[in-house]
């Protein structure tokens, strides 16, 4: 019996030798899973900043909106809930593994985003199956609004998760699941208006109920920042654009400053699709669409400039001396040079400067070109900010191409041909540009050569304006045949754009888009690319616009929508101007305001305050209802929208 | 000489032992649910407890000889429970261990087994009257012992039917087993564990899952595993000193599984640390040494056999459930004794300390 009594110390020392090793010798590691067992971090996900127009009106602004999030803490029981879930909420099983997989090797804490946008419905599966679904939860997130839908898409972007490059490029910034800006301004501005997640620490119960908060890290709401876009102009602009229906873009900037006042790419989309991780498939037929909606042609658009490309050839001419002020040639409608016959539109007769530039005579400069040579034509271009990118806050611009002999031997590996230059001397050949090129290069020909920084952000830093000196004589010849091309009877506008009480000037273009041989061999025509740079006053001009509308014909053609664009900035500061008639698109669809009254909200977000409590009800969202596999689009570069280099003849 | 028993003959210091581990049971079953919906539970565990003590004081009256006359019969008894419980029985949790009683209260019938296999095998090995007890004394002992496991295995509840089986060891021990018997009882075992694992497929999936998980405790969070993992966070996280009464937050927070009964001492570790552990288990030490003790001055064999009994099973519960809360062992559904909250459990405790009062007060009569 005594024997009872050892064996029962003996088992008594046992056990309290294991309850030694788990309360002291282990103590750390288990007061650590204590820890981390009642203890959840809950981000508190800021708000992106809004973007104002000039005036203040909001062009982009964010709402309180749950994604539902599936916690990591128990791997093995995630996965045995995916059918569950895949019921529930309506997520594809394989979405969910693909999900679960990719983020694997990510901190067990770290949950992950499976449907961005819950709907009432989904939010209501996730409370009433707190008990036996715990690893899913809610998280209050901030959604991307667009209230005026496509208006301004190409120049403010889009949204979406951050990539896993991000995040590893930037880890202490990025979490899975963040929202980041991926094109434009969203882009450009991530920084200034993203905003810092607060964190929100609470201490949950064995079945995930939310018991108290420990400690709160307040969100620290994105900056809105105020573009110096100004709503008006870019209805107008958009109203126009939507009339014409072709692809082109515009840009509009106050000539003193660079200040954009409106901008617009056509095709293009709706941001608000990006606003949740838009589904693949409509990510590749967007990227996909020969139209390249996608693309920002205000600042992405590489093309042949055409007739445009004579102000610069102008300037060249006055400023180098190298020929007489008083140039006058005959042009007979056709010449020809290095044995190439090259076109003009009509035969202008005897033809100086001035008229040439009115009357946009092809044959003139030719002559000038010839004479100047391609290097001093480089040299004038390049100065004027052709070439070259303004540097415009937005990401992806595209510098156009001048070209040199240099160009020639670094590229084409042969020696420039003296014919090309023919072709170059009226903007067309190896010779492109995109619109906020242009309308800079003119602003800088009517300003004695103030190369002025194209910018979008109001109170933009550091801005400096670069210089081309040009000579008061050349700015008054070249300004003045510009006013001609508006208002003069033989100008290539034939007086459609006057502007009564302004003091309105302007340059048409007209770039073939492919070459007369190419044409020959379709056996049809395609229609030109037209541009219009037009500003107002001729001297030291208060606005810039530079239109481009592919396929549109004739420069002239495109010569209105620049009228109008400048005749709403005189109609506001007059304070006269009317808004042309709503067009239909205005108000985006995705986004309807919260209903009032709706659900109360779910039961787990009531002891927190107000930062996870939705505001209101969540929207429903009728773009977020949509699961696609693959993480938020990246920005894409634009790839098919170089000029197709046509010419007058052909450069062989 | 004294010709009849008295109270005042009362084991005192065995019961200040009991009623400070039941106080402190009390408090913990009191920290572990006042903030849950089970509130006021402390309450019905002392009232238990008070039925516990009353029906202590009845069983000390009954000589333990007639009750041990009567071992036959109760025996029977037992075993037709056993029998009724597995066709009438409440059903919960895919078990039948329960009779409904009167006043909406239940019996767990293997409860009563337990005492009732106490007295059969003490009336049975007293009546050995060798040193030795031969192979057909052991086929007997083991005899009356698998009958009553082997039922209470089917409703099924594997940790009540392992309790009894100490009760068997003890007595067999104590009556004088010869160690080749002893070896080839060893030799048996080692060769049916692998026997059993074979045909763990006949178990229920909940027992299989936990001796799998018991095995593999990282394999299944959320299940057994999980529970044992709760069990060790709460037991290691409470250090030296504890968290403090009413402040752990594995207990407080329910991630420590059924807190107030089977992991009781999970919960007490947690809060009042490997001192308050030291101070509960030294207790039971002492609760075991003064029943060995008692089981030294009973007056016969019988009397030592019953205390002995008693002993093994208080014993067997102490070391299985402290041995589970720190993972050492699987999660089987042994109660701490005195501690966890449970009705039928506390009143077999007193019920048992009742027999052991019974045979102390008779030592001195006649």
């Amino acid at each position: 019996m005594a024997l009872v009594s050892y064996v029962s110390v003996f088992f008594v020392v046992l056990l309290l030798v294991g309850f030694w090793k788990l309360e002291v010798v282990q103590s750390d590691h288990f007061s650590d899973l204590a820890e981390k067992n009642q203890v959840r971090s809950i981000p508190i996900i800021a708000p992106r900043g809004a973007m104002l127009d000039r005036e203040g009106r909001v062009l982009v602004d964010s709402y309180p909106s749950f994604s539902i999030l599936l916690l990591r803490d128990n791997l093995k029981q995630d996965e045995k809930a995916f059918s569950l879930i895949e019921e529930g909420l309506g997520i594809e099983k394989e979405d969910l593994e693909s999900q679960f997989e990719a983020a694997r090797y990510e901190p067990k804490f770290e949950p992950i985003i499976i449907k961005p946008a819950a709907t009432e419905a989904d939010i209501a599966f996730v409370e009433s199956h707190r008990a036996d679904l715990p690893m899913l939860d809610l998280m209050m997130v901030q959604r991307r609004r667009y209230p005026h839908g496509e208006m301004l898409a190409s120049a403010i972007g889009y949204v979406g998760e951050v990539s896993q490059q991000d995040i590893d490029k930037f880890p202490d910034r990025y979490r899975p699941g963040d929202i980041v800006g991926k094109a434009g301004l969203e882009k450009e501005y991530d920084q200034q208006i993203e905003g810092t997640d607060g964190m929100r620490r609470v201490v949950v119960n064995s079945v995930g109920k939310v018991m108290r908060t420990l400690d709160d890290v307040e969100a620290i709401p994105g900056k809105p920042i105020q573009l110096t876009i100004d709503e008006d102009l870019q209805a107008v602009a958009d109203a126009d654009f939507d009339k014409f229906g072709k692809s082109g873009g515009l840009i509009a900037m106050d000539a003193r400053n660079g200040e954009v006042l409106a901008m617009v790419s056509r095709p293009t989309f709706d941001p608000n699709d990006f606003a949740v991780r838009i589904p693949p498939k409509e990510w590749a037929s967007l990227n996909a669409d020969p139209d390249t909606p996608l693309l920002n042609r205000a600042i992405q658009a590489q093309l042949a400039p055409g007739s445009v490309f004579k102000v610069v050839e102008g300037v060249a001419m006055l400023e180098s001396k190298a020929i007489p002020a008083s140039y006058t040639t005959y042009c007979p409608g056709t010449a020809t040079f290095y044995g190439h016959l090259y076109h003009c539109d009509h035969a202008h007769g005897e033809i100086d400067l001035h008229r040439a530039i009115v009357a946009s005579c092809d044959v003139y400069f030719y002559n000038v070109g010839k004479m100047l040579g391609i290097d001093r034509i480089d040299q004038y271009a390049t100065g004027l900010g052709l070439g070259s990118r303004t540097g415009i806050d937005l990401p992806g611009e595209e510098p156009g191409l001048i070209p040199s002999e240099e160009w020639s031997e670094r590229v084409n590996h042969h020696k420039w041909y003296p014919g090309s230059t023919i072709s170059v001397a009226i903007g067309q050949g190896p010779i492109t540009a995109t619109p906020v090129q242009l309308a800079r290069m003119i602003t800088a020909v009517a300003t004695g050569g103030t190369l002025i920084p194209p910018h979008l952000l109001k109170d933009a830093q550091g801005l400096r304006s670069g210089s081309f000196p040009i000579s008061d004589g050349t700015v008054e010849q070249m300004t003045d045949a510009m006013w001609g091309v508006v208002n003069e009877p033989d100008g290539t506008t034939s007086g459609t754009v006057k502007l009564v009480d302004v003091d309105f000037a302007g340059k048409t273009g007209t770039a073939q888009t492919e070459s007369f041989a190419l044409q020959a061999r379709l056996g049809k025509h395609i229609k030109e690319n037209g541009w219009f740079i037009g500003f107002a006053p001729r001297r030291n001009p208060e606005i810039v616009v530079a239109a481009l509308v592919q396929g549109a014909g004739w420069g002239s053609s495109v010569a209105p929508i620049v009228r109008d664009v400048v005749k709403a900035y005189y109609d506001k500061k007059e304070g006269h101007f009317q808004l042309p008639p709503a067009p239909q698109t205005a108000g985006a669809p995705a986004v309807r305001p919260p209903a009032a009254g709706g659900k109360t909200p779910p039961a787990a977000a009531k002891p927190a305050s107000a930062a996870t409590q939705p505001a209101k009800a969540p929207v429903r969202s009728t773009s977020a209802d949509a699961q696609p596999e693959e993480t938020a689009p990246a920005h894409t570069t634009p790839s098919s929208v170089v000029a197709d280099v046509g010419a007058g003849a052909p450069d062989q | 000489m004294k010709d009849r028993p008295r109270v005042q003959d009362f084991d005192w210091t065995l019961l200040a032992i009991v009623a400070a581990i039941s106080t402190i049971g009390v408090f913990e079953i009191y920290s572990s649910t006042h903030a849950s919906g089970m509130a006021g539970m402390q309450w019905k565990q002392l009232m238990w407890i008070g039925i516990g003590v009353v029906g202590m004081f009845i069983v000390s009256r009954i000589d333990y000889h007639t009750l041990l006359d009567q071992a036959p019969v109760l025996y029977v008894f037992g075993i037709v429970s056993l029998l009724v419980v597995l066709v009438i029985g409440l059903s919960r949790l895919g078990a039948k261990r329960w009779i409904p009683l009167f006043g909406g209260f239940d019996l767990q019938v293997s409860e009563i087994m337990k005492l009732i296999i106490i007295i059969a095998l003490a009336r049975y090995l007293s009546e050995v009257h060798t040193d030795r007890l031969t192979l057909q004394d052991l086929a007997k002992i083991a005899l009356l012992t698998i009958v009553p496991v082997g039922l209470i295995l089917k409703q099924p509840d594997l940790g009540t039917a392992m309790v009894l089986v100490p009760v068997a060891l003890v007595g067999a021990f104590l009556a004088g087993i010869e160690w080749k018997h002893a070896a080839i009882g060893l030799l048996a075992l080692v060769i049916l564990i692998p026997v059993a694992w074979g045909m763990r497929t006949h178990l229920k999936p909940y027992q299989q899952q936990r001796i799998q998980t018991f095995l593999h405790p990282e394999e299944d969070q959320r299940g057994a595993g999980y529970q044992i993992l709760q069990s060790q966070i709460a037991v290691g996280s409470g250090g030296f000193w504890g968290k403090g009464f009413g402040k752990g937050s594995q207990n407080q927070l329910g991630f420590v599984p059924v807190r107030y009964s089977d992991f009781i001492l999970a919960a007490l570790a947690e809060e009042q640390g490997f001192i308050g552990v030291c101070v509960v288990l030294l207790l039971y030490l002492g609760l075991i040494l003064r029943l060995v003790d008692n089981a030294q001055k009973a007056k016969d064999k019988a009397g030592m056999y019953v205390v002995m009994g008693v002993t093994a099973i208080l014993g067997f519960h102490v070391l299985v459930n402290s041995a589970m809360v720190i993972g050492y062992m699987p999660v089987t559904g042994i109660p701490l004794p005195l501690m966890s909250y449970g009705g039928s459990a506390t009143a077999f405790v007193f019920l048992s300390l009742g027999l052991v009062m019974n045979v102390r007060m008779r030592r001195f009569v006649n």
